[in-house]
């Protein structure tokens, strides 16, 4: 059992609280430093692939975990993202440098415009409302053909960067590479917004709007910079999706995409930047478990190959109706605990994370 | 000059007139306390001062500046703090988050200084952090900075919305019914605070209250409310003993007692 001594105030707010914390993060980053060298490059497109999503999830997660705003509208944000990035380097020919920041910028202001008119609305009809620009945003990429190549989509060009040019398939080290310090920064950045006083507005908005106005937050206002804090991160993981598929149309951002988004950083862990991470790693490597099972049910049963379209939506929804029943914190949640019972061995109970009920009632102001 | 001035305000939802035609003044340093039966008003005048209604007439002035030109999210900055009837914190947060949210009004950093986490920005943490162990020193509330929230009893949220209040470090302080649920011991801490609050920080109270023993003990004025309308103001004394006081709460004798029984 491991007893921590705060010395200073500086403890609270630095990254880590001591060494023995900030320790496993490292390991974990030495690991991710090392991975590239030890697995196929399948395995590594594949955690490509999910530090990308995590990325996109890290973009709604601030949005629905840190603000309490519900969003079913981020593959727009994601097919906002992508197309700026690639059509800014095919059409302007200017350098991927250049434009993916823009591309993440050009996001978070599309984010902002549409928080305007929204700020106002809560729950159901936010969604309605960001699910009604998901639909809009795919209508548009088909009607701006000329710009977007609509229906027949466009290339996205390679990744270059000081003349290297990085492809997926040519050169999967250095692609992960870009999307490893890409998702290292926005990490950073994440975790720095939490521990400053904009993070804590997100929460005061979440949890009582009522009493964040009168501890001086200005709702709209927080509203509209998590909105663009979220797109803009969303529009960055959109601009590397676009490199890592190679070619886009108007179907690469459906609004499954949107759905799948939202149920992967409630399996992970609402409100927690690890929840982004732990849903993209489901959201990834689910279809692969499936696949691996069906064959080996196949192979088993000796049916032959068995095909049933819809089966990885089937068990994304019943993973999603588990978590909700059993674990609402999310995958996230369960770290916790399995943490704790390592940490305090042997000491833990069972009960130590029973979530207590209240039935204070609020006056709210709608 | 006073440090509030309520001038004729009127509020009207619909037909019902909730508040109506109050005029009152809370001068610098005193506690000033307003009482009267439910639904006479009282919290919905500590609304219209948040600015969270629109008062159909009249004004309100805090401190030479007129309320009714700012928007609600400017009161806390104008050094106006308030706590809600029924306990209006941020659940998911820690009780440190809770209080740390209070000095919201003396940011100065904006959204890249914070992305980068710049020296400044960590330099201003670690001063809003000393600020907020100041009033968790003063409410006693050590064994509750990392505590969540939601899993905290009734009796401890009441002071951490307190606290939260005077984490703002403001000039007039709103207390809605700070004792209401609380029992004897609570009250009695809670009235020890409000004259410390006074005393020592000089902070202005103006609380709403149905305890008469507590609105008795701490507060210099009292202001009794019923229907919407003003009946009496004065010491705590002369407040409890005005007749249209008493007839507010108890009847008049006109009513015929059969028809009770």
């Amino acid at each position: 059992m491991r007893i921590l001594f705060k010395t200073s105030y500086d403890q609270d707010i630095r990254l880590f609280k001591d060494w023995h914390q900030g320790r496993w993060y490292l390991l974990l980053l030495l690991a991710l430093l090392v991975m590239p060298y030890l697995v196929s490059t399948f395995v590594l497109g594949e955690v490509t692939n999910v530090l990308i999503w995590s990325l996109a999830g890290m973009g709604l997660m601030v949005l629905v975990g840190q603000t309490g705003q519900a969003s079913l509208g981020h593959a727009a944000f994601l097919a906002i993202g992508c197309y700026a990035n690639a059509i800014l380097q095919t059409r302007l020919g200017l350098p991927f440098l250049v434009t993916f920041p823009l591309a993440g910028l050009i996001s978070g202001l599309a984010g902002v415009l549409l928080a305007i008119p929204t700020t106002r609305l809560h729950g159901i009809y936010l969604a309605i409302a960001t699910l009604a620009v998901s639909i809009l945003v795919e209508d548009l990429i088909v009607i701006a053909e000329p710009l977007t190549g609509g229906v027949g989509g466009i290339m996205v060009p390679d990744i270059a960067i000081f003349g290297f040019n990085i492809n997926r398939y040519g050169n999967p080290f250095a692609f992960y590479w870009v999307v490893l310090v890409v998702a290292l920064i926005v990490t950073l950045f994440y975790r720095n917004l939490l521990r400053a006083p904009t993070g804590r507005a997100f929460a005061a908005v979440r949890d009582s709007e009522i009493s964040a106005q009168a501890m001086g937050v200005n709702v709209a206002r927080t509203k509209a910079v998590a909105f663009g804090v979220s797109t803009g991160i969303t529009g960055l993981a959109g601009a590397l999706m676009g490199h890592f598929i190679g070619f886009v149309n108007h179907e690469a951002f459906l609004i499954l995409i949107s759905i799948q988004l939202l149920l992967m950083v409630v399996i992970g862990g609402l409100g927690t930047i690890h929840g982004a991470y732990f849903g993209a790693i489901v959201v990834v490597f689910l279809p692969q478990v499936l696949a691996f099972l069906r064959d080996w049910i196949s192979q088993v049963s000796g049916v032959g190959s068995i095909v049933i379209p819809g089966i990885e939506t089937a068990v994304f929804g019943v993973i999603l109706i588990l978590f909700i029943l059993y674990e609402p914190r999310g995958i996230y949640g369960s770290w916790i605990k399995l943490r704790t019972y390592f940490e305090l061995f042997p000491f833990y109970r069972r009960d130590m994370f029973r979530r207590q009920k209240s039935y204070l009632k609020t006056e709210r102001m709608r | 000059m006073s440090l509030l001035e309520v001038r004729n305000v009127t509020l009207k939802f619909g037909g019902v007139v909730a508040v109506n035609d109050v005029s009152f003044e809370v001068e610098e340093g005193e506690v000033f306390a307003l009482v009267g039966p439910n639904g006479a008003g009282k919290s919905t005048l500590f609304n219209l001062i948040s600015r969270f209604y629109d008062p159909v007439e009249g004004e309100i002035v805090f401190n030479g500046e007129n309320l009714l030109k700012h928007p609600p999210h400017d009161i806390a900055k104008l050094g106006i703090a308030r706590t809600f009837q029924n306990i209006e914190l941020f659940e998911q947060a820690t009780v440190l988050q809770n209080l740390l949210v209070g000095r919201n009004r003396f940011r100065k950093s904006n959204l890249f200084s914070e992305l980068l986490f710049l020296p400044s920005v960590r330099q201003a943490e670690i001063e809003n952090r000393r600020a907020v162990e100041d009033v968790i020193d003063f409410l006693d509330l050590h064994a509750y900075r990392e505590k969540y929230i939601a899993g905290l009893p009734y009796g401890v949220r009441k002071v951490v919305e307190m606290g939260r209040a005077l984490a703002i470090q403001p000039k007039l302080l709103l207390l809605d019914e700070p004792a209401s649920g609380l029992s004897v011991e609570e009250t009695q801490d809670v009235a020890f605070w409000v004259e410390d609050i006074k005393k020592q920080m000089g902070i202005t109270v103006l609380m709403v209250e149905h305890d008469m023993h507590l609105v008795a003990s701490v507060s210099d004025r009292v202001m009794a409310l019923a229907d919407g309308k003003k009946l009496a103001l004065g010491t705590p004394q002369e407040v409890q003993n005005h007749p249209a006081v008493i007839e507010a709460y108890i009847g008049t004798d006109d009513e015929p007692a059969e028809k009770v029984a």
